[in-house]
C-alpha cells in the first residue's frame, strides 16, 4: 500500500517516465551503434556515457567537465524558458529564435558598441523579451497560434540576426570576431571560478548564475501570486479570467519572461567566447529545440531542467569522443532527438500508471469488502 | 530571367508537395510540425536509390525508382508520427519537434556509417548524384524542365478531386473538423487519421528528394533541408488548407526563394542594394501578416492538434 502511495506522487512518476526515456533512448542508440558496427559497439555507448572520464588524468577530466558545463548553463536557461512557458499553457517552440535574436543583441553590443558585459546580458534578455512578448500579443490580439507565429518568427531572427552579425564578422570567415580580442570588456567575469576546473578559460559567473535563475524561476512559479496566476490561466483560461485574472496580460507577460530566459541563454554562451556566430548559419542552432527536450526530460520542474540538461550537454558531449574511424558523434544527436520523441509519451504513461493503480485499488477494495461480508 | 523561372518552378514544386502533405495531416486532425524531418527521410531514401542503382539503369526505371523509395521512406518515417499522435494520445508539437532533430539526426548517423565503411577515409554525411540527377531533367529550348514539376501538377489535382470529390476526402476532413461527429456517423477517426498523416509522410518524401536534386548534384545531410519543411507549413497556412490556394502561395513563396538565389541577375534588382537574406525572411513576414489577419476566423481544422478521445463529448 505503501509502495502505491509513493507511485502515485505526480513528481515519482514524472521521475519514472524520464528514467524510461533515457534507458529507452539509450537502449535504440545502443541498437544502432550495433548495426553500424557489432565490435565497438558497447566501447561507443560507455564512450557516450561517460563523457569526461574519457581522459586518464584528473585536471583533464576537470577541464573537460567545465567544457560540458559552460554549455550546460545556456541549455538549462532554455529549458526553463519551455517549461515557464508551458505553465502557462503555452508550447515556446520560439525558444529557438528568441536565442536566436538574444545571441544576436549581445554579439553586436558587444563587438560594434563596445558595451560592458552585464549592459550585452541585459540587451540579450531584453531582444529575447521583446521577440517573446511579441508572440504572446499575436496570440492574444489576434488570435494567432503562438506556436506558428513562433516558427515564422525562428527563420526571420536567424535571417535577420545573420544580417546583423555581418558588420562585426572577421573578414577572412564567416565567424564574427573572437570576443577576447575584439571585445574584453564584454566576457562574462570568471570570479576565480575557472581555477576550480584546471583553468578552464570559458567557465565563468554563467554556470552558477543558470542555476540561481533556475531556483528564482522555481519561486516565482511556487510561491508567488504572479506564479499562482500564470498557473491558473494555463490550467482553464476562462476561469481564471472569470476569477478577476488578466488572461491577456499574463500571456504576454508569460512570453516575454520565457523569451528573456532565452535570449540569456544566448549571453550565457557568446558571451565567454566559448563559440563565434557563423554568419553563413542556414540553420537555427539547436540549443533551442533541445532546451524543448530538457524541459520535458526534467518532469517541467525547474529544480529537474538543472538535471535533465545537464545529463542531455553530457552526453552530446560525449559524442565527440567516439572513434570517429567507425561511428560519428551525430549519434549522441540522434539519441537525444529520441529521447525527445520519447517524452511526447510522458503523459501517456503517467495516465497508464494511475490507471493501473486506481484497478489495483479497486482490486484490495472489493477484496476486504468480501472479507469483511463472510463474518 | 529563363533562371528565375526554373528556379521558381522547381522550388514552388517543392513547397507544393510538402505543402499538400501538411495539408492532408491537418485535415484529418493531426499538426505535422515534423515535415522538415519527413523530407529529410525522403531525400535520403531517394539519394541512397539514386546511389545504389547500377549505372546502366534506363531513365524511366531510375525516375520511378527513386520516386518510389522517397514515397517510401517518407511515409514509414511518419508513422512515427502517426503512432504517437492517434495511439498514444502524445503531444503532437512534442513529437513533431523530435522528428525533425531526429530526422537530420538519422540520415548524417546512416550516410556517414554507409560512407566509412565504403571508404575509410571518408567521415563525410555527403552523397553525390551528378550523374544519376541527369535523368530527371528535360529540356525544352534552353529551359531545363524537370519531371517532378510534372508530378507534382499531377498530384496537385489528384489532392484537389481527393479532397473535396471522394468520399475518403470529404470523411478525412470531417475527422479534422469533428471527430466525434464523424465517429458517430460510422467513420473511424483512427484509421483516417492514420491515412492522413501517411499521405503527408508520402508526399512530404517527395518533396525531399525533389529539393536535394534542385540546382546541385551533391547533398551534405548534416544540413537537413534548411527549413524547406518549415516554409512548406507557412505555405500550407498561407494557402488556408486548400490545395488550389496552396499552389499558388507555394508560387509566390518558391519565386522569393529563387529571388534570394538569382536577384542579382537582374539589374534593377541588384542596384537596389537589398542583401539575399531579405528575400529569404519575406515569405515568413507575408505569412505572419497573412495570420494577422485571417486568425480571427481562421479556417484551419477545428480539432487538429487534438487527440481524439472516444470517451470525450
Amino acid at each position: 500500500m505503501k509502495q502505491n502511495n509513493l507511485l502515485k506522487n505526480s513528481s515519482v512518476q514524472s521521475l519514472i517516465a524520464s528514467l524510461m526515456c533515457i534507458i529507452v533512448g539509450l537502449l535504440v542508440g545502443y541498437l544502432v551503434l550495433l548495426i553500424i558496427n557489432a565490435e565497438g559497439a558497447w566501447e561507443a555507448i560507455t564512450t557516450i556515457v561517460k563523457n569526461f572520464f574519457y581522459y586518464p588524468s584528473g585536471p583533464a577530466k576537470l577541464k573537460y567537465l567545465g567544457n560540458t558545463l559552460v554549455k550546460t548553463a545556456p541549455l538549462l536557461m532554455c529549458s526553463l524558458s519551455v517549461l515557464f512557458a508551458n505553465k502557462t499553457g503555452l508550447f515556446n517552440i520560439g525558444v529557438a529564435g528568441q536565442y536566436v535574436v538574444g545571441a544576436g543583441a549581445c554579439l553586436y553590443m558587444a563587438l560594434a558598441l563596445q558595451m560592458p558585459w552585464w549592459a550585452c546580458l541585459l540587451g540579450a534578455i531584453a531582444a529575447g523579451a521583446l521577440l517573446g512578448a511579441v508572440s504572446g500579443a499575436l496570440k492574444t490580439l489576434f488570435n494567432v497560434n503562438e506556436v506558428i507565429s513562433c516558427i515564422m518568427f525562428n527563420w526571420i531572427s536567424l535571417y535577420g540576426v545573420n544580417m546583423l552579425l555581418t558588420q562585426v564578422k572577421e573578414t577572412a570567415s564567416p565567424y564574427t570576431q573572437n570576443l577576447k580580442t575584439a571585445a574584453p570588456q564584454a566576457m562574462l567575469p570568471d570570479m576565480g571560478l575557472g581555477t576550480f576546473f584546471s583553468n578552464n578559460q570559458y567557465v565563468t559567473i554563467a554556470i552558477p548564475l543558470s542555476v540561481v535563475v533556475a531556483v528564482l524561476i522555481w519561486i516565482l512559479l511556487e510561491k508567488t501570486k504572479l506564479g499562482y496566476e500564470l498557473k491558473a490561466t494555463g490550467s482553464n483560461k476562462h476561469a481564471a479570467k472569470y476569477a478577476g485574472m488578466k488572461e491577456n496580460r499574463n500571456i504576454i507577460l508569460t512570453m516575454a519572461i520565457a523569451g528573456g530566459l532565452a535570449g540569456m541563454a544566448a549571453a550565457l554562451l557568446y558571451l565567454t567566447g566559448y563559440e563565434q556566430w557563423s554568419c553563413s548559419q542556414s540553420n537555427i542552432p539547436g540549443m533551442g529545440f533541445n532546451g524543448i527536450a530538457a524541459a520535458f526530460l526534467g518532469g517541467l520542474h525547474p529544480i529537474g531542467s538543472i538535471f535533465s540538461s545537464y545529463f542531455i550537454q553530457h552526453i552530446t558531449a560525449g559524442g565527440a569522443y567516439v572513434d570517429k574511424a567507425v561511428y560519428c558523434a551525430q549519434v549522441s544527436d540522434f539519441i537525444c532527438s529520441l529521447i525527445i520523441y520519447l517524452c511526447g509519451f510522458v503523459l501517456f504513461v503517467k495516465s497508464a500508471m494511475n490507471r493501473s493503480i486506481a484497478k489495483r485499488e479497486e482490486k484490495a477494495a472489493s477484496h476486504t469488502k468480501e472479507e469483511g461480508g463472510d463474518k | 530571367m529563363l533562371l528565375l523561372i526554373q528556379y521558381t518552378l522547381i522550388f514552388a514544386s517543392v513547397l507544393m508537395l510538402v505543402a499538400l502533405g501538411g495539408c492532408f495531416s491537418e485535415r484529418s486532425g493531426v499538426i505535422n510540425i515534423g515535415l522538415e524531418g519527413i523530407m529529410v527521410m525522403g531525400a535520403l531514401g531517394g539519394a541512397l536509390t539514386m546511389r545504389y542503382l547500377p549505372d546502366g539503369t534506363p531513365e524511366i526505371v531510375m525516375v520511378l525508382a527513386v520516386v518510389l523509395a522517397a514515397a517510401l521512406v517518407g511515409a514509414l518515417y511518419s508513422l512515427l508520427l502517426a503512432v504517437a499522435a492517434v495511439n498514444f494520445n502524445a503531444d503532437q508539437t512534442i513529437v513533431g519537434t523530435a522528428m525533425n532533430l531526429l530526422g537530420t539526426a538519422a540520415a548524417t548517423v546512416i550516410i556517414k556509417a554507409l560512407n566509412t565503411a565504403a571508404d575509410p577515409n571518408n567521415v563525410s554525411a555527403t552523397i553525390q548524384y551528378v550523374d544519376q540527377k541527369k535523368a530527371f531533367y528535360f529540356n525544352i529550348g534552353s529551359m531545363e524542365l524537370s519531371w517532378f514539376m510534372l508530378i507534382a501538377l499531377v498530384l496537385l489535382a489528384a489532392s484537389h478531386i481527393v479532397l473535396y470529390k471522394t468520399r475518403f476526402g470529404l470523411r478525412l476532413m470531417a475527422c479534422g473538423e469533428h471527430p466525434q461527429a464523424a465517429d458517430s456517423v460510422g467513420i473511424n477517426v483512427y484509421k483516417m487519421r492514420y491515412a492522413g498523416v501517411l499521405i503527408s509522410g508520402i508526399l512530404g518524401g517527395l518533396g525531399g528528394i525533389v529539393y536535394i536534386t534542385s540546382g546541385v548534384s551533391e547533398w551534405k545531410f548534416e544540413n537537413g533541408v534548411a527549413g524547406f519543411g518549415f516554409l512548406a507549413l507557412a505555405v500550407m497556412i498561407f494557402g488556408q488548407w486548400n490545395p488550389i490556394r496552396i499552389a499558388a502561395a507555394a508560387l509566390l513563396f518558391g519565386m522569393l526563394r529563387a529571388l534570394s538565389n538569382v536577384y542579382v541577375a537582374f539589374d534593377f534588382l541588384g542596384n537596389l542594394n537589398i542583401p539575399g537574406t531579405v528575400y529569404n525572411m519575406l515569405p515568413y513576414i507575408i505569412s505572419l501578416v497573412v495570420l494577422i489577419f485571417t486568425s480571427r476566423n481562421s479556417r484551419a481544422p477545428k480539432a487538429e492538434g487534438i487527440p481524439y478521445d472516444k470517451g470525450s463529448r
